[in-house]
């Protein structure tokens, strides 16, 4: 374990920004999660293998001479329809049965797609180079590529977005209803087997956003899709469903520990250093829960 | 005659709701009671806190002059505390027989006793108790394939099985085919007469509960309103008034 | 006279005993199938008999696996001078040396995943549903991430398990060797659950996975019995996990130790496939899956795990209680659920 961090401000700016930068991303990719959950009641286990496939359909733009950056166009539209039919031909026939299915349902789909990457895009760990250049702060002391300024603004544009469909538009409007109460909308007229497949739909989009930015500012590889799937349920169960200035904070919250874990107990354990911390919240939560003699639901 | 439940000044609060507010009652040892009210008037709520399902937020529960309202769930029932739920509660991959032996209580409970043999002795008490609610004929099918009513039969079965010294029943006459519920009260009339298990019973059905109870407790809005002998509470306006929603 | 039920253990004995001189090269495929038995009849006992998935029983194989060998090296070697690169030629242990510390090893490889299972069960037990099933999820792939950086253990390239002492037989004897350890293990698991099924455990596992909030509204202590279950599950696992090693030879932290990609699903798969719930289903499900992974993995030439994430998609959703449920469909009689025409008239009418 190295302390230094802790005795180099600058270090501590660096990791902060980097962190913070990061954890905007985490908190789209755990707010696709949190509609799902709360308007279908589905987690998704494979949720990180949808951002990494978004991530591929940018990185595939990229090999072909297009620009990734339009990946953030692009990747939403394809992993909508990708959602949209996942919700079709699998997930409606697990959303109302017992829990032991859907479960195994979306870990089931979460293996598939990472091996179907691996067959189609081979297991070498790439990235969509976007040339972006860097951006110096305090006297060169702080290196921010372009690369993640872009995808911090992109993932704010797109979760603004997002917000303002829901509050104005009808399907927005239908699918915070059948979250309150699935059957009290399907009495007043919601198809909510349509909402439920746009909500899919969405959340994949939204997977394919944060793929396509991840593919620009980071690296993918098909089995890279897990440690995502577990921040955004982290962020999820710390903010709470329906709290969207909770994920950004606990996003952006994650994002600067991940940072600030690279540095004290190095690169080679962020991502044990990331499970550990799920494993400490979930039994921190369950034994303050059991004080009232509840348990998470 | 000595009170084997004594509730005193119990409040329960979720978020802005007053559950209960303030409840207090006893029930003697051996009795029948009722507990009335219309819906969402905190009757299940207080079951709830007697047997240890939350906790409470003010007040004193004593069974068998012991404090019970910091114990779990787990601990309050091997004290002989049991209760049966409304949406009924049964063991649904396991047949009834298993549900049966699984509900007797554990002799031991240490970590030895995790793989003790359940005394083969207990067959023969699963199957009187599954014959005296009726469902002997069924003991060999899933508890999960059985009807709503007979799951219900069933649930009173298991509790009898653990030998419980009092019973907290809710509404367990709900969903009963109206032809069966006469064998119903016989039922619940000899377990507490033979058997020696008091009760304390949520009801909706005013013929059951009067021709059961022997005294009544009426909750409303979270506060007990009225308690008194079945004759008294027939009559009591406050009661009447409770259920025609004047407020 | 014997029965049915003889006859198949019976049967299931002497193929047991006879296999490696029937089939000789087959020795190893044969080994890991009984190793599938005991990864798949271990998850069953917290999927199928409580009703909590686990993804993370994988943990304990892999620390099975790792100490197993760790203890057969440091006992009498520097442990990490074995796993720094080319260590292992340098170190070789007497036949003595080598059984004895196998032994010893393998018996750790048992003892201290239970004591793991043992310690964190009381909190991470206290989870349901989802939020265990992602825990345990967590832990497995954490602790095959932090087994990668321990330098000790060789980080992120590995260790070689011992190497059979020279002048005791030759690979055939190897092989023998190990898939006689492995079809030990795998029968001692089968008989410890069979017997621990029939006893209170087995009722209130069941219990648990029906109605939790029922069996501690009736008294039943249930944490008690879901850690003994876990210490259950973890002991024979690692123990798995330890053979597996030494047959393998080499320790890999993510790809062999704790594999979560392949047997870590593998243990999924094969419980439900089988019938989970019950004591033969986990065994069935994973001779099948065994062999149908050998006979048809190289028609899917590079599609084989991308067929396995399908099936366990297809299994969950169209063929949940799997082959052992399905014959339950068809004969319930065997299973004894029935109402019989006496039980009908033996019915006595309360007065």
């Amino acid at each position: 374990m190295d302390f230094l961090i802790f005795q180099i401000p600058i270090l501590m700016v660096q990791a902060s920004i980097d962190g913070i930068l990061l954890g905007i991303l985490f908190a789209l990719i755990a707010y696709g999660m949190a509609l799902q959950w709360g308007v279908m009641n589905i987690i998704n286990i494979a949720q990180g293998e949808l951002v990494i496939l978004g991530g591929y359909i940018a990185y595939f733009m990229y090999i072909v001479g297009i620009h990734p950056a339009f990946g953030v166009i692009v990747s939403p539209v394809i992993m909508y329809f990708v959602g949209w039919s996942l919700y079709k031909l699998v997930i409606y026939r697990v959303v109302d049965r017992d829990l032991f299915i859907s479960i195994l349902a979306t870990f089931g789909i979460s293996i598939l797609t990472q091996q179907l990457m691996n067959f189609v895009f081979g297991s070498d760990v790439v990235v969509a180079q976007s040339n972006f250049g860097t951006t110096m702060l305090f006297n060169y002391m702080v290196t921010i590529p372009n690369s993640k300024l872009f995808a911090a603004i992109v993932s704010v544009i797109f979760a603004v977005l997002l917000v303002v469909y829901m509050r104005r538009s009808k399907l927005g409007r239908a699918i915070r209803a059948t979250a309150q109460n699935p059957r009290a909308a399907k009495i007043l007229g919601v198809d909510t087997e349509k909402v439920y497949a746009a909500t899919f739909g969405i959340n994949a989009a939204l997977c394919g956003v944060a793929g396509s930015l991840i593919a620009i500012t980071f690296t993918l590889h098909p089995y890279v899709g897990l440690p995502y799937t577990v921040r955004s349920f982290m962020i999820v169960i710390i903010a709470g469903l329906g709290n969207l200035p909770g994920v950004a904070l606990s996003g952006m919250g994650l994002g600067v520990f991940e940072e600030f874990s690279d540095y004290i107990f190095g690169t080679e354990f962020r991502i044990a250093a990331v499970f550990l911390l799920l494993v400490v919240i979930l039994v921190y939560r369950r034994f303050k829960l059991s004080r009232k003699r509840e348990y998470l639901k | 005659m000595n009170s084997i439940l004594q509730v005193n000044q119990v409040c329960k609060y979720f978020g802005g709701v007053k559950a209960n507010e303030n409840i207090s009652m006893t029930v003697d040892e051996g009795s029948i009671v009722g507990l009335i009210g219309p819906n969402g008037s905190g009757k299940t709520t207080l079951f709830n806190s007697i047997v240890g399902t939350h906790p409470i937020d003010q007040g004193s529960i004593k069974f068998q002059d012991k404090e019970v309202s910091a114990l779990p769930v787990p601990t309050i029932a091997k004290l002989g505390l049991l209760r049966t739920f409304q949406q009924t509660r049964i063991y649904g991959k396991l047949n009834c027989i298993d549900n049966m032996r699984i509900s007797a209580k554990s002799v031991q409970d240490n970590f030895l006793s995790v793989f003790s043999k359940i005394p083969t002795e207990l067959n023969e008490k699963a199957e009187q108790l599954l014959n005296f609610v009726g469902l002997y004929q069924k003991r060999k099918l899933r508890a999960g394939d059985l009807s709503f009513g007979q799951q219900k039969l069933l649930e009173l079965a298991m509790a009898l099985m653990n030998e419980p010294k009092m019973l907290l029943l809710d509404e367990p006459t709900a969903g009963i085919n109206p032809t069966l519920i006469n064998g119903i009260i016989d039922r619940l009339i000899k377990v507490n007469h033979e058997f020696g298990i008091t009760l304390l019973v949520i009801e909706h059905n005013m013929r059951v509960i009067m021709s059961l109870a022997q005294h009544i407790f009426c909750l409303a809005h979270g506060q007990l309103i009225a308690n008194g002998k079945p004759e008294e509470i027939k009559n009591d306006q406050r009661v009447i008034d409770a259920y025609l929603g004047v407020q | 006279m014997i029965n049915q039920k003889t006859f198949i253990y019976l049967a299931i004995l002497a193929f047991g005993i006879l296999a490696p001189f029937i089939f000789p090269a087959y020795k190893l495929q044969i080994s890991i199938m009984w190793i599938l038995v005991v990864l798949s009849l271990t998850w069953d006992v917290q999927g199928g008999q409580m009703g909590y998935n686990t993804f993370g029983n994988i943990m304990f194989f892999g620390l099975g696996m790792y100490i197993c060998s760790s203890f057969h090296i440091g006992i009498f070697f520097p442990l990490a001078e074995w796993t720094a690169s080319g260590g292992e030629k340098t170190f070789v242990h007497t036949p003595l040396q080598f059984f004895q510390g196998f032994f010893i090893g393998l018996f750790l490889a048992g003892i201290i995943p239970a004591l793991v299972a043992a310690i964190i069960g009381y909190g991470i037990l206290g989870l349901r549903g989802h939020y265990f099933a992602i825990c345990t999820l967590g832990l497995g792939i954490a602790a095959g991430e932090l087994a990668g950086g321990i330098e000790l253990v060789g980080a992120g390239q590995g260790m070689t398990s011992p190497p059979w002492p020279k002048g005791i037989g030759d690979t055939e004897l190897r092989s023998e060797f190990f898939y006689f350890i492995c079809f030990i293990l795998m029968s001692s698991t089968f008989l410890f659950l069979r017997w621990a099924y029939s006893t209170r455990f087995g009722l209130v596992l069941n219990a648990i996975r029906d109605n939790e909030d029922k069996a501690e509204a009736m008294g039943i202590n249930t944490m008690q019995y879901k850690i003994m279950g876990w210490v259950v599950s973890a002991f024979f696992v690692g123990i798995a996990g330890g053979l597996m090693g030494n047959m393998i030879g080499y320790i890999e932290p993510v790809e062999t130790a704790f594999a979560g990609r392949t047997f870590g699903v593998f243990m999924v798969l094969m419980a439900i496939l089988g019938g989970k719930g019950t004591l033969w289903g986990p065994v069935i499900g994973a001779i099948a899956f065994h062999i149908f992974k050998e006979g048809f993995w190289t028609f899917f030439l590079g599609w084989q795990y991308v067929a396995l994430g399908a099936l366990i998609v297809v299994v969950v959703i169209f063929f949940p209680e799997g082959i052992m449920g399905w014959l339950r469909e068809k004969y319930p009689k065997r299973f004894g659920e029935l109402v019989d025409e006496e039980d009908r008239k033996a019915q006595v009418e309360l007065k």
